[in-house]
């Protein structure tokens, strides 16, 4: 995977205590369509992990070579230590498909002692297993329903209690709130930070940039097949800057402004990238000493999904304002923030 | 390499969908009906014509063989309709998926799939052709010559029709995969009859083409053996007035139990059909 000094240091102590995941090179063709031109990537255990990318950048691809349910044209890799397509290992692995169904005869409960004995747990702990799962993606009061009467939200979630079954080491989940509403989403979140306190591996796959942001500790973002960018998720969206609304300074705000950051004059939204935080009141105070007045402090970081976009070659939609990698804005407005700060007028 | 543990998990699996998808229930009911009906049948022609020497025995036995014709079409049937969707749907709906990424094989779950209708399909044939033999027997008095045996060549026969629709379902599509093999089954059948007809007629291309044939699909040396159990014995036929009673077991009426050669083919052609259909399966993109 390619990355910072941070990001390499990461992978050599991945390295170090055996990784979760490792690929070298894998390709995958369907005829002459390549699904994936070159994966080489490293998954820490313990980590969740995000491997984003735009539909058909070869996501579903991977996770299916990662599982041994597709063979690779060429390249290798391990998982949990084995090599691709090893049968055992995947005893130590939960997956939730993202074309998820199941016995649409049984009931929730028996499909999960179905993949109980499919994955070898010991009889005597089925039932808590069973019960255990349930309760956490809250089907508990549908495990006798058949799941063929179930909605996609229910079988989305009874696929998650498959996949926690037998504690396993590594969980895949592939796209795993799509079919999920908003508390949904949110159950997931949680049950993705308690796999992450137990200690388990979770590699996650999405286009959901905002799931990745709020539970991945790193990111692999590919494309056409490769990996483009592998980051820490504070690497991704380092980068702070800050948004000021300035009347009465014209061309001189911006060049005070300069000495903090690259500038940007947008109407009457000066924007300052790279700025350290503990500078804003500074460049505030020398702003109001020139005789500007400040309408609005709005300090701005990257969101993934800006760098998700930069890093595709996209033109990130900048309408709310916020900063994008090459320090530009787009257009007029409040700047989008997660942390606004109230605007402090001239004395 | 496959181990039997998962192979049963699978088995056992494949025979629970078929009693909870009513697959059995519905072939319970409908051996009913046909036992019934068979007796009420018979009892009907043995009031007609009761059997009183060997060519109202002759008689009984054509419609025996006719009768079991029937119930091999039905075990033909039920074995291309239970095989057909065992592969390619559970791949296309995704329901493979999770399966897959637990620890076992392809071959596993294609050879558990084959078990479970296996055993559905020799547990009908057997307790279905007993019964329906037993209200012929109940009926007319009429003994066929081996009635113990014919229920276990038709099984082998649906055996070996399921075998050629599971590994047709690795590949294509279930509706496919079913006519194809229905199709397969006529043939073989009606390839049977022509080679008898060149055994009888002594023409060696339809002879040839007969076996050929055979060994292509091997379902019809077993109705061959079916009808043959259930054929009279060579001198109540040769009573009956049938000219040649060695000819006639190449009629479409009659048969002969099959060659242990042409029974070790047909275990032969079961083993080598699955293993190219593990081979098709291990293949396919899921």
């Amino acid at each position: 995977m390619t990355g910072t000094a941070a990001g390499a240091a990461s992978e050599a102590a991945a390295t170090a205590r055996g990784a979760a995941i490792e690929t070298h090179e894998l390709r995958k063709e369907f005829g002459r369509i390549v699904a994936l031109a070159g994966l080489t990537m490293t998954v820490a255990r313990g980590e969740v992990f995000g491997f984003l990318g735009p539909n058909g950048a070869g996501k579903t691809t991977a996770v299916k070579l990662l599982l041994g349910l597709s063979q690779p044209t060429a390249g290798d890799g391990r998982v949990m230590g084995a090599p691709l397509g090893d049968v055992a290992v995947r005893r130590r692995i939960g997956y939730l498909p993202e074309l998820f169904r199941y016995q649409g005869w049984m009931s929730a409960r028996e499909v999960l002692a179905l993949h109980c004995e499919l994955a070898r747990l010991p009889r005597a702990g089925w039932e808590q297993e069973i019960r255990a799962a349930l309760e956490l993606v809250g089907l508990v009061d549908r495990a006798d329903g058949r799941t063929g009467t179930f909605s996609k939200g229910m079988q989305q979630r009874l696929g998650l209690a498959v996949a926690l079954l037998g504690r396993p080491d590594l969980v895949v989940l592939d796209e795993p709130t799509s079919a999920l509403d908003p508390v949904g989403r949110q159950d997931v979140r949680r049950i993705i930070g308690s796999l992450r306190d137990r200690g388990t591996t979770v590699f996650l796959n999405s286009h959901l940039l905002t799931e990745v942001e709020r539970v991945c500790d790193r990111v692999a973002i590919v494309d056409h097949g490769r990996v483009v960018s592998g980051l820490s998720m504070a690497e991704l969206t380092q980068g702070r800057g800050v948004s000021l609304r300035v009347t009465n300074l014209g061309g001189v705000g911006a060049e005070v402004a300069a000495r903090y950051g690259p500038t940007r004059l947008d109407g009457e939204w000066l924007l300052v990238d790279g700025i350290a935080g503990d500078a804003i009141p500074q460049l505030v105070g020398e702003l109001v000493a020139r005789g500007g007045s400040i309408h609005a402090v709005v300090p701005t970081r990257h969101t993934l999904e800006e760098r998700f976009l930069s890093l595709l070659g996209a033109t990130p939609d900048t309408g709310g304002g916020v900063l994008d990698t090459e320090g530009a804005v787009g257009s007029e407005g409040a700047p989008a923030s997660d942390e606004s700060i109230p605007a402090k007028a001239k004395p | 390499m496959s181990t039997v543990e998962p192979v049963l998990i699978i088995a056992r699996l494949t025979l629970r969908e078929a009693v909870r998808r009513r697959l059995l229930w519905a072939l319970a009911g409908l051996t009913a009906l046909i036992v019934v009906l068979t007796w009420w049948g018979f009892s009907r022609i043995s009031e007609a014509s009761p059997i009183t020497g060997p060519v109202q025995e002759l008689a009984v036995s054509q419609v025996t063989v006719m009768l079991a014709f029937m119930f091999s079409f039905v075990l033909a049937m039920t074995a291309v309709f239970a095989g057909a969707p065992a592969i390619g749907p559970d791949i296309e709906n995704g329901l493979l998926l999770a399966v897959l990424a637990r620890p076992i094989r392809r071959s596993e779950v294609m050879l558990g799939r084959w078990l479970g209708l296996a055993v559905v399909l020799v547990v009908y044939a057997i307790v279905a052709g007993y019964l329906e033999l037993g209200a012929v027997t109940l009926a007319t008095g009429y003994a066929p010559l081996d009635p113990l045996i014919a229920p276990a060549y038709l099984a082998g026969e649906a055996l070996v029709l399921l075998t050629l629709a599971i590994v047709l379902s690795t590949r294509i599509a279930s509706v496919a995969g079913g006519a194809m093999a229905v199709v397969a089954f006529g043939l073989a059948w009606m390839a049977g009859v022509l080679g008898g007809i060149g055994v009888a007629f002594d023409s060696d291309i339809l002879r040839r083409a007969g076996t050929l044939a055979r060994l292509i699909l091997p379902s019809d040396v077993l109705w061959r053996g079916a009808a043959g159990a259930l054929t009279p014995p060579e001198e109540v036929l040769r009573s009956a007035g049938v000219a040649n009673a060695n000819l006639y077991k190449y009629s479409p009426f009659s048969g002969a139990a099959p060659s242990p050669l042409w029974l070790a083919w047909c275990a032969v052609w079961v083993v080598g059909a699955l293993a190219i259909g593990i081979l098709l399966l291990r293949r396919r993109e899921l």
